[in-house]
This record gives structure tokens, C-alpha cells and sequence, in this order.
């Protein structure tokens, strides 16, 4: 597995889009059909097709919401995709309405309450399962680093024992993070080339991953005789990944044990060999992944400016030249536009 | 209540005769009430108990020299009246207030479900799930609201150091509230009880996920503007109405299994009054007319599903009305069904086909980019300005 791990690494985005997308599709099948075994409802009308419609639909609202913002030159191009794009929550939601027209007239007399159970099993695998996988990708549009990263961190967790795992997982992990912080290929985010028709790995990186020289605080500057230090600020991150990984991953794996045992079940299935299913892996790869959206949201990335520059496109013309002239009066301030020359009336 | 709940034959023939009635709510009760009595209760599934009748007292008194179907009538009658007037009066009072209200519905939707979820699965001794429930409701609540706030009072927000700290890291925060609420769970986990309390946080997870979401998106919508507000709600309720006096009068066909007494004639009869409803009502406000005629087909054709699925919770889990919170009308649960799927369909609407994106938000994005980011997106919206001849062509800087 870790070898396949470093193989579709080396493969680039595109597969690992792919690759994420196959361990979602397999992660909600070994969800749902525990939720048929327990039910017995195999019997049910309709069901497994309205769970996977339902698949289907919450795919294609979030691959359509990144496809917009990621590949915006390709979609300005072709004109049916434009449609699609602009009308896209409409198109969405008009999909999922049909499948909520359709569950409530599949709705049996005698198997009401197992519908609905089943229903809401559907909705909250999908909640789980779905919405965290399209975490991960964006994460991944961010840079391959914080894709890697965050699963190695996870799975050097799980393999080193837990109590070690806190200590001395974190060695290993700031050692790798500093090899990967070097390389453009891991640490730029993926964009499309319109010109080529491809992702990109290129870019300047960010101030994240030049090296920079930290102050030691005087404590540490006695005991290590050390003045200064040259880190990655990413390194600086990565402890902060691990930590959460270390503390609040296994609550994730906690919680899939508890749901093994409340539905008595050993494995969520057995499609790895000694391993159980590919849920068995993945379970505190989900929380995981919520975090470091979250995280980079909250603490690295700012907004995207090409969606910015799209949003502003689209206003009234009054808004954008109200807009314009905040955003003149800003730059004129931090000086990185030269003052305005009075235009002589 | 219980004199209420099982009514005879001759009762509903009196329903249908008053024509202030919430329409076809009310005759869903009736028919899960005759049908519920032909099909026993199965042994695996546990009867949720009725509780007693909560009549207000003044009512009581005054009616108490009618007979009780005409008693019956008069209840309806009356709260149906008190709920529409007070509807107009709360929209008098401003949109602070609406917020309000709109929030104390989403509290009492959100505690009614989850005491079915209790009653249904006797889980009152359960540690905790009571308070995590309601820690739920507060994180999302959190989460949704400072969303609102961030986007709508954004200079205000600027203003003030602490407020702007949250707005900052607000995501962050709301993920860190939710994730203690998740590790308690966890950490709450009793040996004999797992499956149970599995169910519990799906049940409080689904729950959150219609009311609570669909609730903010009838904020966002308001404040769009009060209109957006009040025409979809106004819709359903023409809806309801209109689709009861049209079965009743010339209704045949049947609609549908699960609420056997709806026709398709009371269905087609709905639509098309709900559409003169809305074109009547919006005479001055072309093109406004139009969305109108689009919100309106909605609420006739999509809204009774959302009532149609309430019906077959109701049904599933062998309950009349979700609460009884209004007397005559069962739970507040039992008014909103409809209401909040049109909820999501005009927010989605909105965002599709009226609104533009927020121009403070997008200003608020742009003051968070980098500088030469920043310099890039001014000189493009400086040329596209330009060649739109917004701007008069200025010199080029240097």
C-alpha cells in the first residue's frame, strides 16, 4: 500500500484525483451496504439506486463548484460548459430534487420507517465520506505537500505505536517535511495551463517554503547554544499537523470502533487482505482532511484571485467602480501605485 | 387534545367547510388518524404517546356550550386566524425581529424532532445526548450566524478589535467548537448502549442538516430583501389552502398512496390560484411578476413533496403530529414542512438567476490578497473598466 502510495505520488494530480475519487466511491459502498445488512433491506424498492443517484448528485455539485474555480480559462472557452457553470447550484439542486421526488414516491406502506433509515444512513455517509474526500482535493489544489503530508502524518501515526507515535513521529515528519518543502513539484499549487491542456506544478514558491532564520527565545538559546535557526516555515505548520493528527486523529478511529461494535461488525469489509476494508484505513484520514482545509483556510491561504477577479466581472458597474476606487485608495496608500496626478479641469 | 386527535367521519365532513383552515395539513392528520387505526401496531415498533389536551383555557371557557366537532372547528379556526395575523404583525415589526422569530422556529423544529428521536428509541437515560444535541444546534447555529454576520455587518465587524479577531478565524473556531462536541461524543460512548447512541448522532446530525441549514438560508434570503421573504411563504400557505377548497369541492382522482385523501384536482386547482396569487399580488412589481410566477409553480408543484415526506416520517414512526405546540394544528414542525424546501429553492434561485455576488464581501477578499496580487486585479478591472468607458482614459501611471 505505501508502495502504491509513492507510485501515484510520482503519477501527479491528476491520478490522485482519480485515486480519491475510487477510495470514495469504495468507502460509500462499504457504508451502505453494512446499512443493508442491518436492515435487511435488500428487499427495499429503489433503494440502491437512489443511494448511488444521491452519490452521483453530491459528486457533481462539488466537482462542478471545483472545476469553476480551478480550471476557469478552460470553462470560459467552451460555451456549453459555460452554461453548465452559471447555472450550476440550479442544476444541482434541480438533480437532487428529483432524487428527493423519487424517494418519496418509493415510499412502500409497510417499510416506512426502514426508508427512512435508510435514507438518513445515505445522507450522513455521504455527509462524512463525500464532502471530506472533496477536502482532500482541495487540499491537494494547494499543493501536493499538503496532500502528502498531512496522510503520511496519519499513517506514521498509525504504525508507529500511539504514546511513541507523539514523540517520535514528529522527528521523522519535520525531517520530511523539510525534503519536500525543496521541491516545486510538491509545494506549488496545481493549476491548469490552458495553452497545454495540462496541469502545472510551477511556480514561485511562497514565503512558506523559503527558508527563513527564526530567533531562538533565550531559554532555548542557553540550553542549545544555538542563536538562530533555519526552518521552513512549513516546518512550523507540519508540527502543528501532527499534533492534531497525534491527539484528535484517534478519536476519528475511536469512532469507527464504536461503530464496528454497535452494529457488531469486525471490519467495515474485507477488500484489503489482513487489513479490512479501505474504511479501515481511511477513518482518521477523514478528520484529518476536514483539519487541514480548515487550517490552510483559516491560516495560510488567502482568496483565490482569479475567483475574486471573475465575482468582480459580474457585478453592476457602479459597484465596480466603487470597488476600484477603494481598492486605488489602498494600493495608492501602501505605495505600490504612484499618487494620483490632479487632472487639470 | 385527545378529543381532537380522533375524529369521526362527520367531523371531517365540518373540516371542510372552513375555509380559514390550513388546507391540506390538516387533512393529512385526519387521514394518517383513519389510517393509522386500520393498520395495528406492529410489536417491533414502539407507539410515541399523545399527550394531553393543551387547549388554551380561555378557549376552553368560551366554547364550552358547543358540541365538540363544532368546538373543533372554532379552535382551528381561531389559532389558524391568530397565526396569519401575527405573521403580518411580526413582518411589521423589521427584519431584526424576523431573525428572531426565524431562529426560535428553527429551536422549536429542531427540539421537536429530536424529542420524537427520544420517545422513539427511549433514550432519555442516555448520558449526555441531551446536551450534545443542543451543543450541536449551538456550534452550527455559531458557525451559520457568523457567517451572516461577517458578509452583511462587515464594516461593523471591522470596527471592533475582538469581533474582528472571530471574523478572522471564524472557521477555524466553529471547526474547534464542533470537534470538542465530536471528542465528548466519542468519550461518551457506553458499552451496552453503542447502536443507540450512533443512532442518536445520526438522527441530531440529519435533523441539523434540514432545519438548521434551511433556516439560515431563509435569512439570507431575507436579506435580500423582505420581499424574497414573504412572497415564498405566502405562496405555500396560498398553496395549502387553495389545493384543500379545490379537493374539496371537486376533487376525484387520488394524488398519491401516502396521503390518500389528496386529488389531482386539488393539486391542479392549487397551482393555478397559487400562480393568480402571486401575479395578483405582485401587479406593480414587474419583473418581479416573474420570479413570482417561477416561486409559485414551485411552491404548487415541489412543495407538497416536502409535506409528503413529513407525512411518511409522521407515519414511519407512528405519530400523529410532530408536537403540540398549537392547538389544532399539532407541532410547529407540522406548519414548516413545505416551507423549508421552498426555502432552499429560492435561495438557490436567488443565487442562480438574480443576485450578483456581494460587492463588500468581494471587497473584504480583495483587502486580504497579496499586494501584487492585488496590483493584478486592479489593472484588469482598470481595462475592462475602460474599455466599457467608465472611466474616462487616464494617463498611465508612470
Amino acid at each position: 500500500m505505501i508502495i502504491g502510495f509513492f507510485l501515484i505520488i510520482y503519477l501527479g494530480p491528476i491520478m490522485l484525483i482519480l485515486v480519491v475519487m475510487g477510495v470514495q466511491i469504495k468507502c460509500f459502498h462499504e457504508i451502505i451496504t453494512i446499512g443493508y445488512r442491518v436492515y435487511h433491506s435488500y428487499d427495499l424498492p429503489w433503494f440502491r439506486t437512489l443511494s448511488w443517484y444521491f452519490l452521483i448528485c453530491v459528486n457533481y455539485f462539488f466537482y462542478g463548484e471545483t472545476v469553476a474555480d480551478y480550471f476557469g480559462a478552460l470553462v470560459q472557452r467552451e460555451e456549453p460548459l459555460q452554461f453548465l457553470v452559471r447555472y450550476h447550484r440550479f442544476i444541482s439542486f434541480a438533480l437532487y430534487l428529483a432524487g428527493f421526488c423519487m424517494f418519496v414516491l418509493s415510499l412502500v406502506k409497510k417499510h416506512y420507517r426502514l426508508q427512512f433509515y435508510m435514507f438518513a444512513w445515505t445522507h450522513v455517509t455521504l455527509l462524512i465520506v463525500v464532502t471530506q474526500s472533496h477536502l482532500v482535493i482541495q487540499n491537494l489544489f494547494e499543493g501536493m505537500i499538503w496532500f502528502i503530508v498531512p496522510i503520511s502524518i496519519v499513517i506514521c501515526n498509525d504504525i508507529m505505536a500511539y504514546l511513541f507515535g507523539f514523540f517520535f513521529g514528529r522527528t521523522p515528519l519535520i525531517k520530511f517535511a523539510y525534503l519536500l518543502s525543496q521541491y516545486q513539484y510538491f509545494v506549488c499549487p496545481v493549476e491548469y495551463n490552458s495553452e497545454t491542456n495540462r496541469f502545472a506544478v510551477e511556480c514561485e514558491p511562497s514565503n512558506l517554503f523559503m527558508i527563513q532564520e527564526y530567533t531562538l527565545p533565550a531559554v532555548v538559546q542557553n540550553a542549545v547554544r544555538w542563536k538562530t535557526v533555519n526552518l521552513y516555515p512549513f516546518q512550523i505548520h507540519s508540527i502543528a499537523l501532527s499534533s492534531f493528527a497525534s491527539l484528535i486523529g484517534p478519536f476519528g478511529g475511536f469512532f469507527a470502533s464504536g461503530f464496528k461494535r454497535a452494529f457488531k461488525i469486525k471490519d467495515f469489509a474485507d477488500t484489503i487482505p489482513g487489513h479490512g476494508g479501505i474504511m479501515d484505513r481511511f477513518d482518521c484520514q477523514y478528520l484529518m482532511a476536514t483539519f487541514v482545509h480548515v487550517y490552510i483556510a483559516s491560516f495560510i491561504r488567502g482568496p483565490n484571485p482569479s475567483k475574486v477577479l471573475q465575482q468582480l466581472l459580474v457585478l453592476q458597474p457602479e459597484q465596480q467602480l466603487s470597488i476600484f476606487n477603494t481598492l486605488r485608495n489602498h494600493l495608492r496608500e501602501k505605495g505600490m501605485l504612484p499618487p494620483a496626478v490632479e487632472e487639470a479641469q | 387534545m385527545t378529543e381532537l386527535r380522533h375524529r369521526g367521519a362527520t367531523d371531517k365532513e365540518l373540516q371542510h367547510q372552513n375555509s380559514e383552515d390550513k388546507g391540506s395539513e390538516t387533512e393529512a392528520k385526519e387521514r394518517d388518524g383513519a389510517s393509522d387505526n386500520e393498520t395495528k401496531a406492529d410489536p417491533g415498533v414502539p407507539e410515541v404517546s399523545v399527550t394531553a389536551d393543551d387547549t388554551p383555557e380561555v378557549l376552553n371557557k368560551a366554547l364550552s356550550g358547543l358540541s365538540s366537532r363544532w368546538k373543533n372547528w372554532w379552535v382551528r379556526g381561531i389559532l389558524t386566524l391568530a397565526m396569519i395575523s401575527f405573521f403580518f404583525f411580526i413582518i411589521y415589526l423589521g427584519p431584526m425581529v424576523l431573525m428572531m422569530i426565524v431562529l426560535c422556529v428553527q429551536i422549536k423544529c429542531f427540539h421537536e424532532i429530536i424529542m420524537i428521536g427520544y420517545s422513539v428509541y427511549h433514550s432519555y437515560h442516555l448520558p449526555w445526548f441531551r446536551t450534545l444535541s443542543w451543543y450541536f444546534l449551538l456550534c452550527v447555529n455559531y458557525f451559520f450566524y457568523g457567517e451572516t454576520v461577517t458578509d452583511y455587518f462587515f464594516t461593523l465587524v471591522q470596527r471592533e478589535e475582538p469581533l474582528r479577531i472571530l471574523s478572522k478565524y471564524h472557521r477555524f473556531i466553529s471547526f474547534a467548537l464542533y470537534l470538542t462536541g465530536f471528542c465528548m461524543f466519542v468519550l461518551s460512548l457506553v458499552k451496552k448502549h453503542y447502536r443507540l447512541q450512533f443512532y442518536m448522532f445520526g438522527w441530531t446530525h440529519v435533523t441539523l442538516l434540514i432545519v438548521v441549514t434551511q433556516s439560515h438560508l431563509i435569512i439570507h434570503n431575507l436579506f435580500e430583501g423582505m420581499i424574497w421573504f414573504i412572497v415564498p411563504i405566502s405562496c405555500v400557505i396560498c398553496n395549502d389552502i387553495m389545493a384543500y377548497m379545490f379537493g374539496f369541492f371537486f376533487g376525484r382522482t387520488p394524488l398519491i398512496k401516502l396521503s390518500p385523501k389528496k386529488t389531482w384536482e386539488g393539486f391542479i386547482g392549487g397551482f393555478f390560484s397559487t400562480i393568480v396569487f402571486g401575479i395578483l399580488t405582485t401587479v406593480k412589481l414587474y419583473p418581479f411578476q416573474i420570479h413570482s410566477i417561477a416561486l409559485s409553480s414551485f411552491a404548487s408543484i415541489m412543495g407538497p413533496f416536502g409535506g409528503f415526506f413529513a407525512s411518511g416520517f409522521k407515519r414511519a414512526f407512528k405519530i400523529k403530529d410532530f408536537a403540540n405546540t398549537i392547538p389544532g394544528h399539532g407541532g410547529i414542525m407540522d406548519r414548516f414542512d413545505c416551507q423549508y424546501l421552498m426555502a432552499t429553492f429560492v435561495n438557490v434561485y436567488i443565487a442562480s438567476f438574480i443576485r450578483g455576488p456581494n460587492p463588500s464581501k468581494v471587497i473584504q477578499q480583495l483587502l486580504a490578497l497579496r499586494p501584487d496580487q492585488q496590483l493584478h486585479i486592479f489593472n484588469s478591472l482598470k481595462a475592462h473598466l475602460t474599455e466599457k468607458g467608465l472611466l474616462p482614459a487616464l494617463e498611465e501611471a508612470a
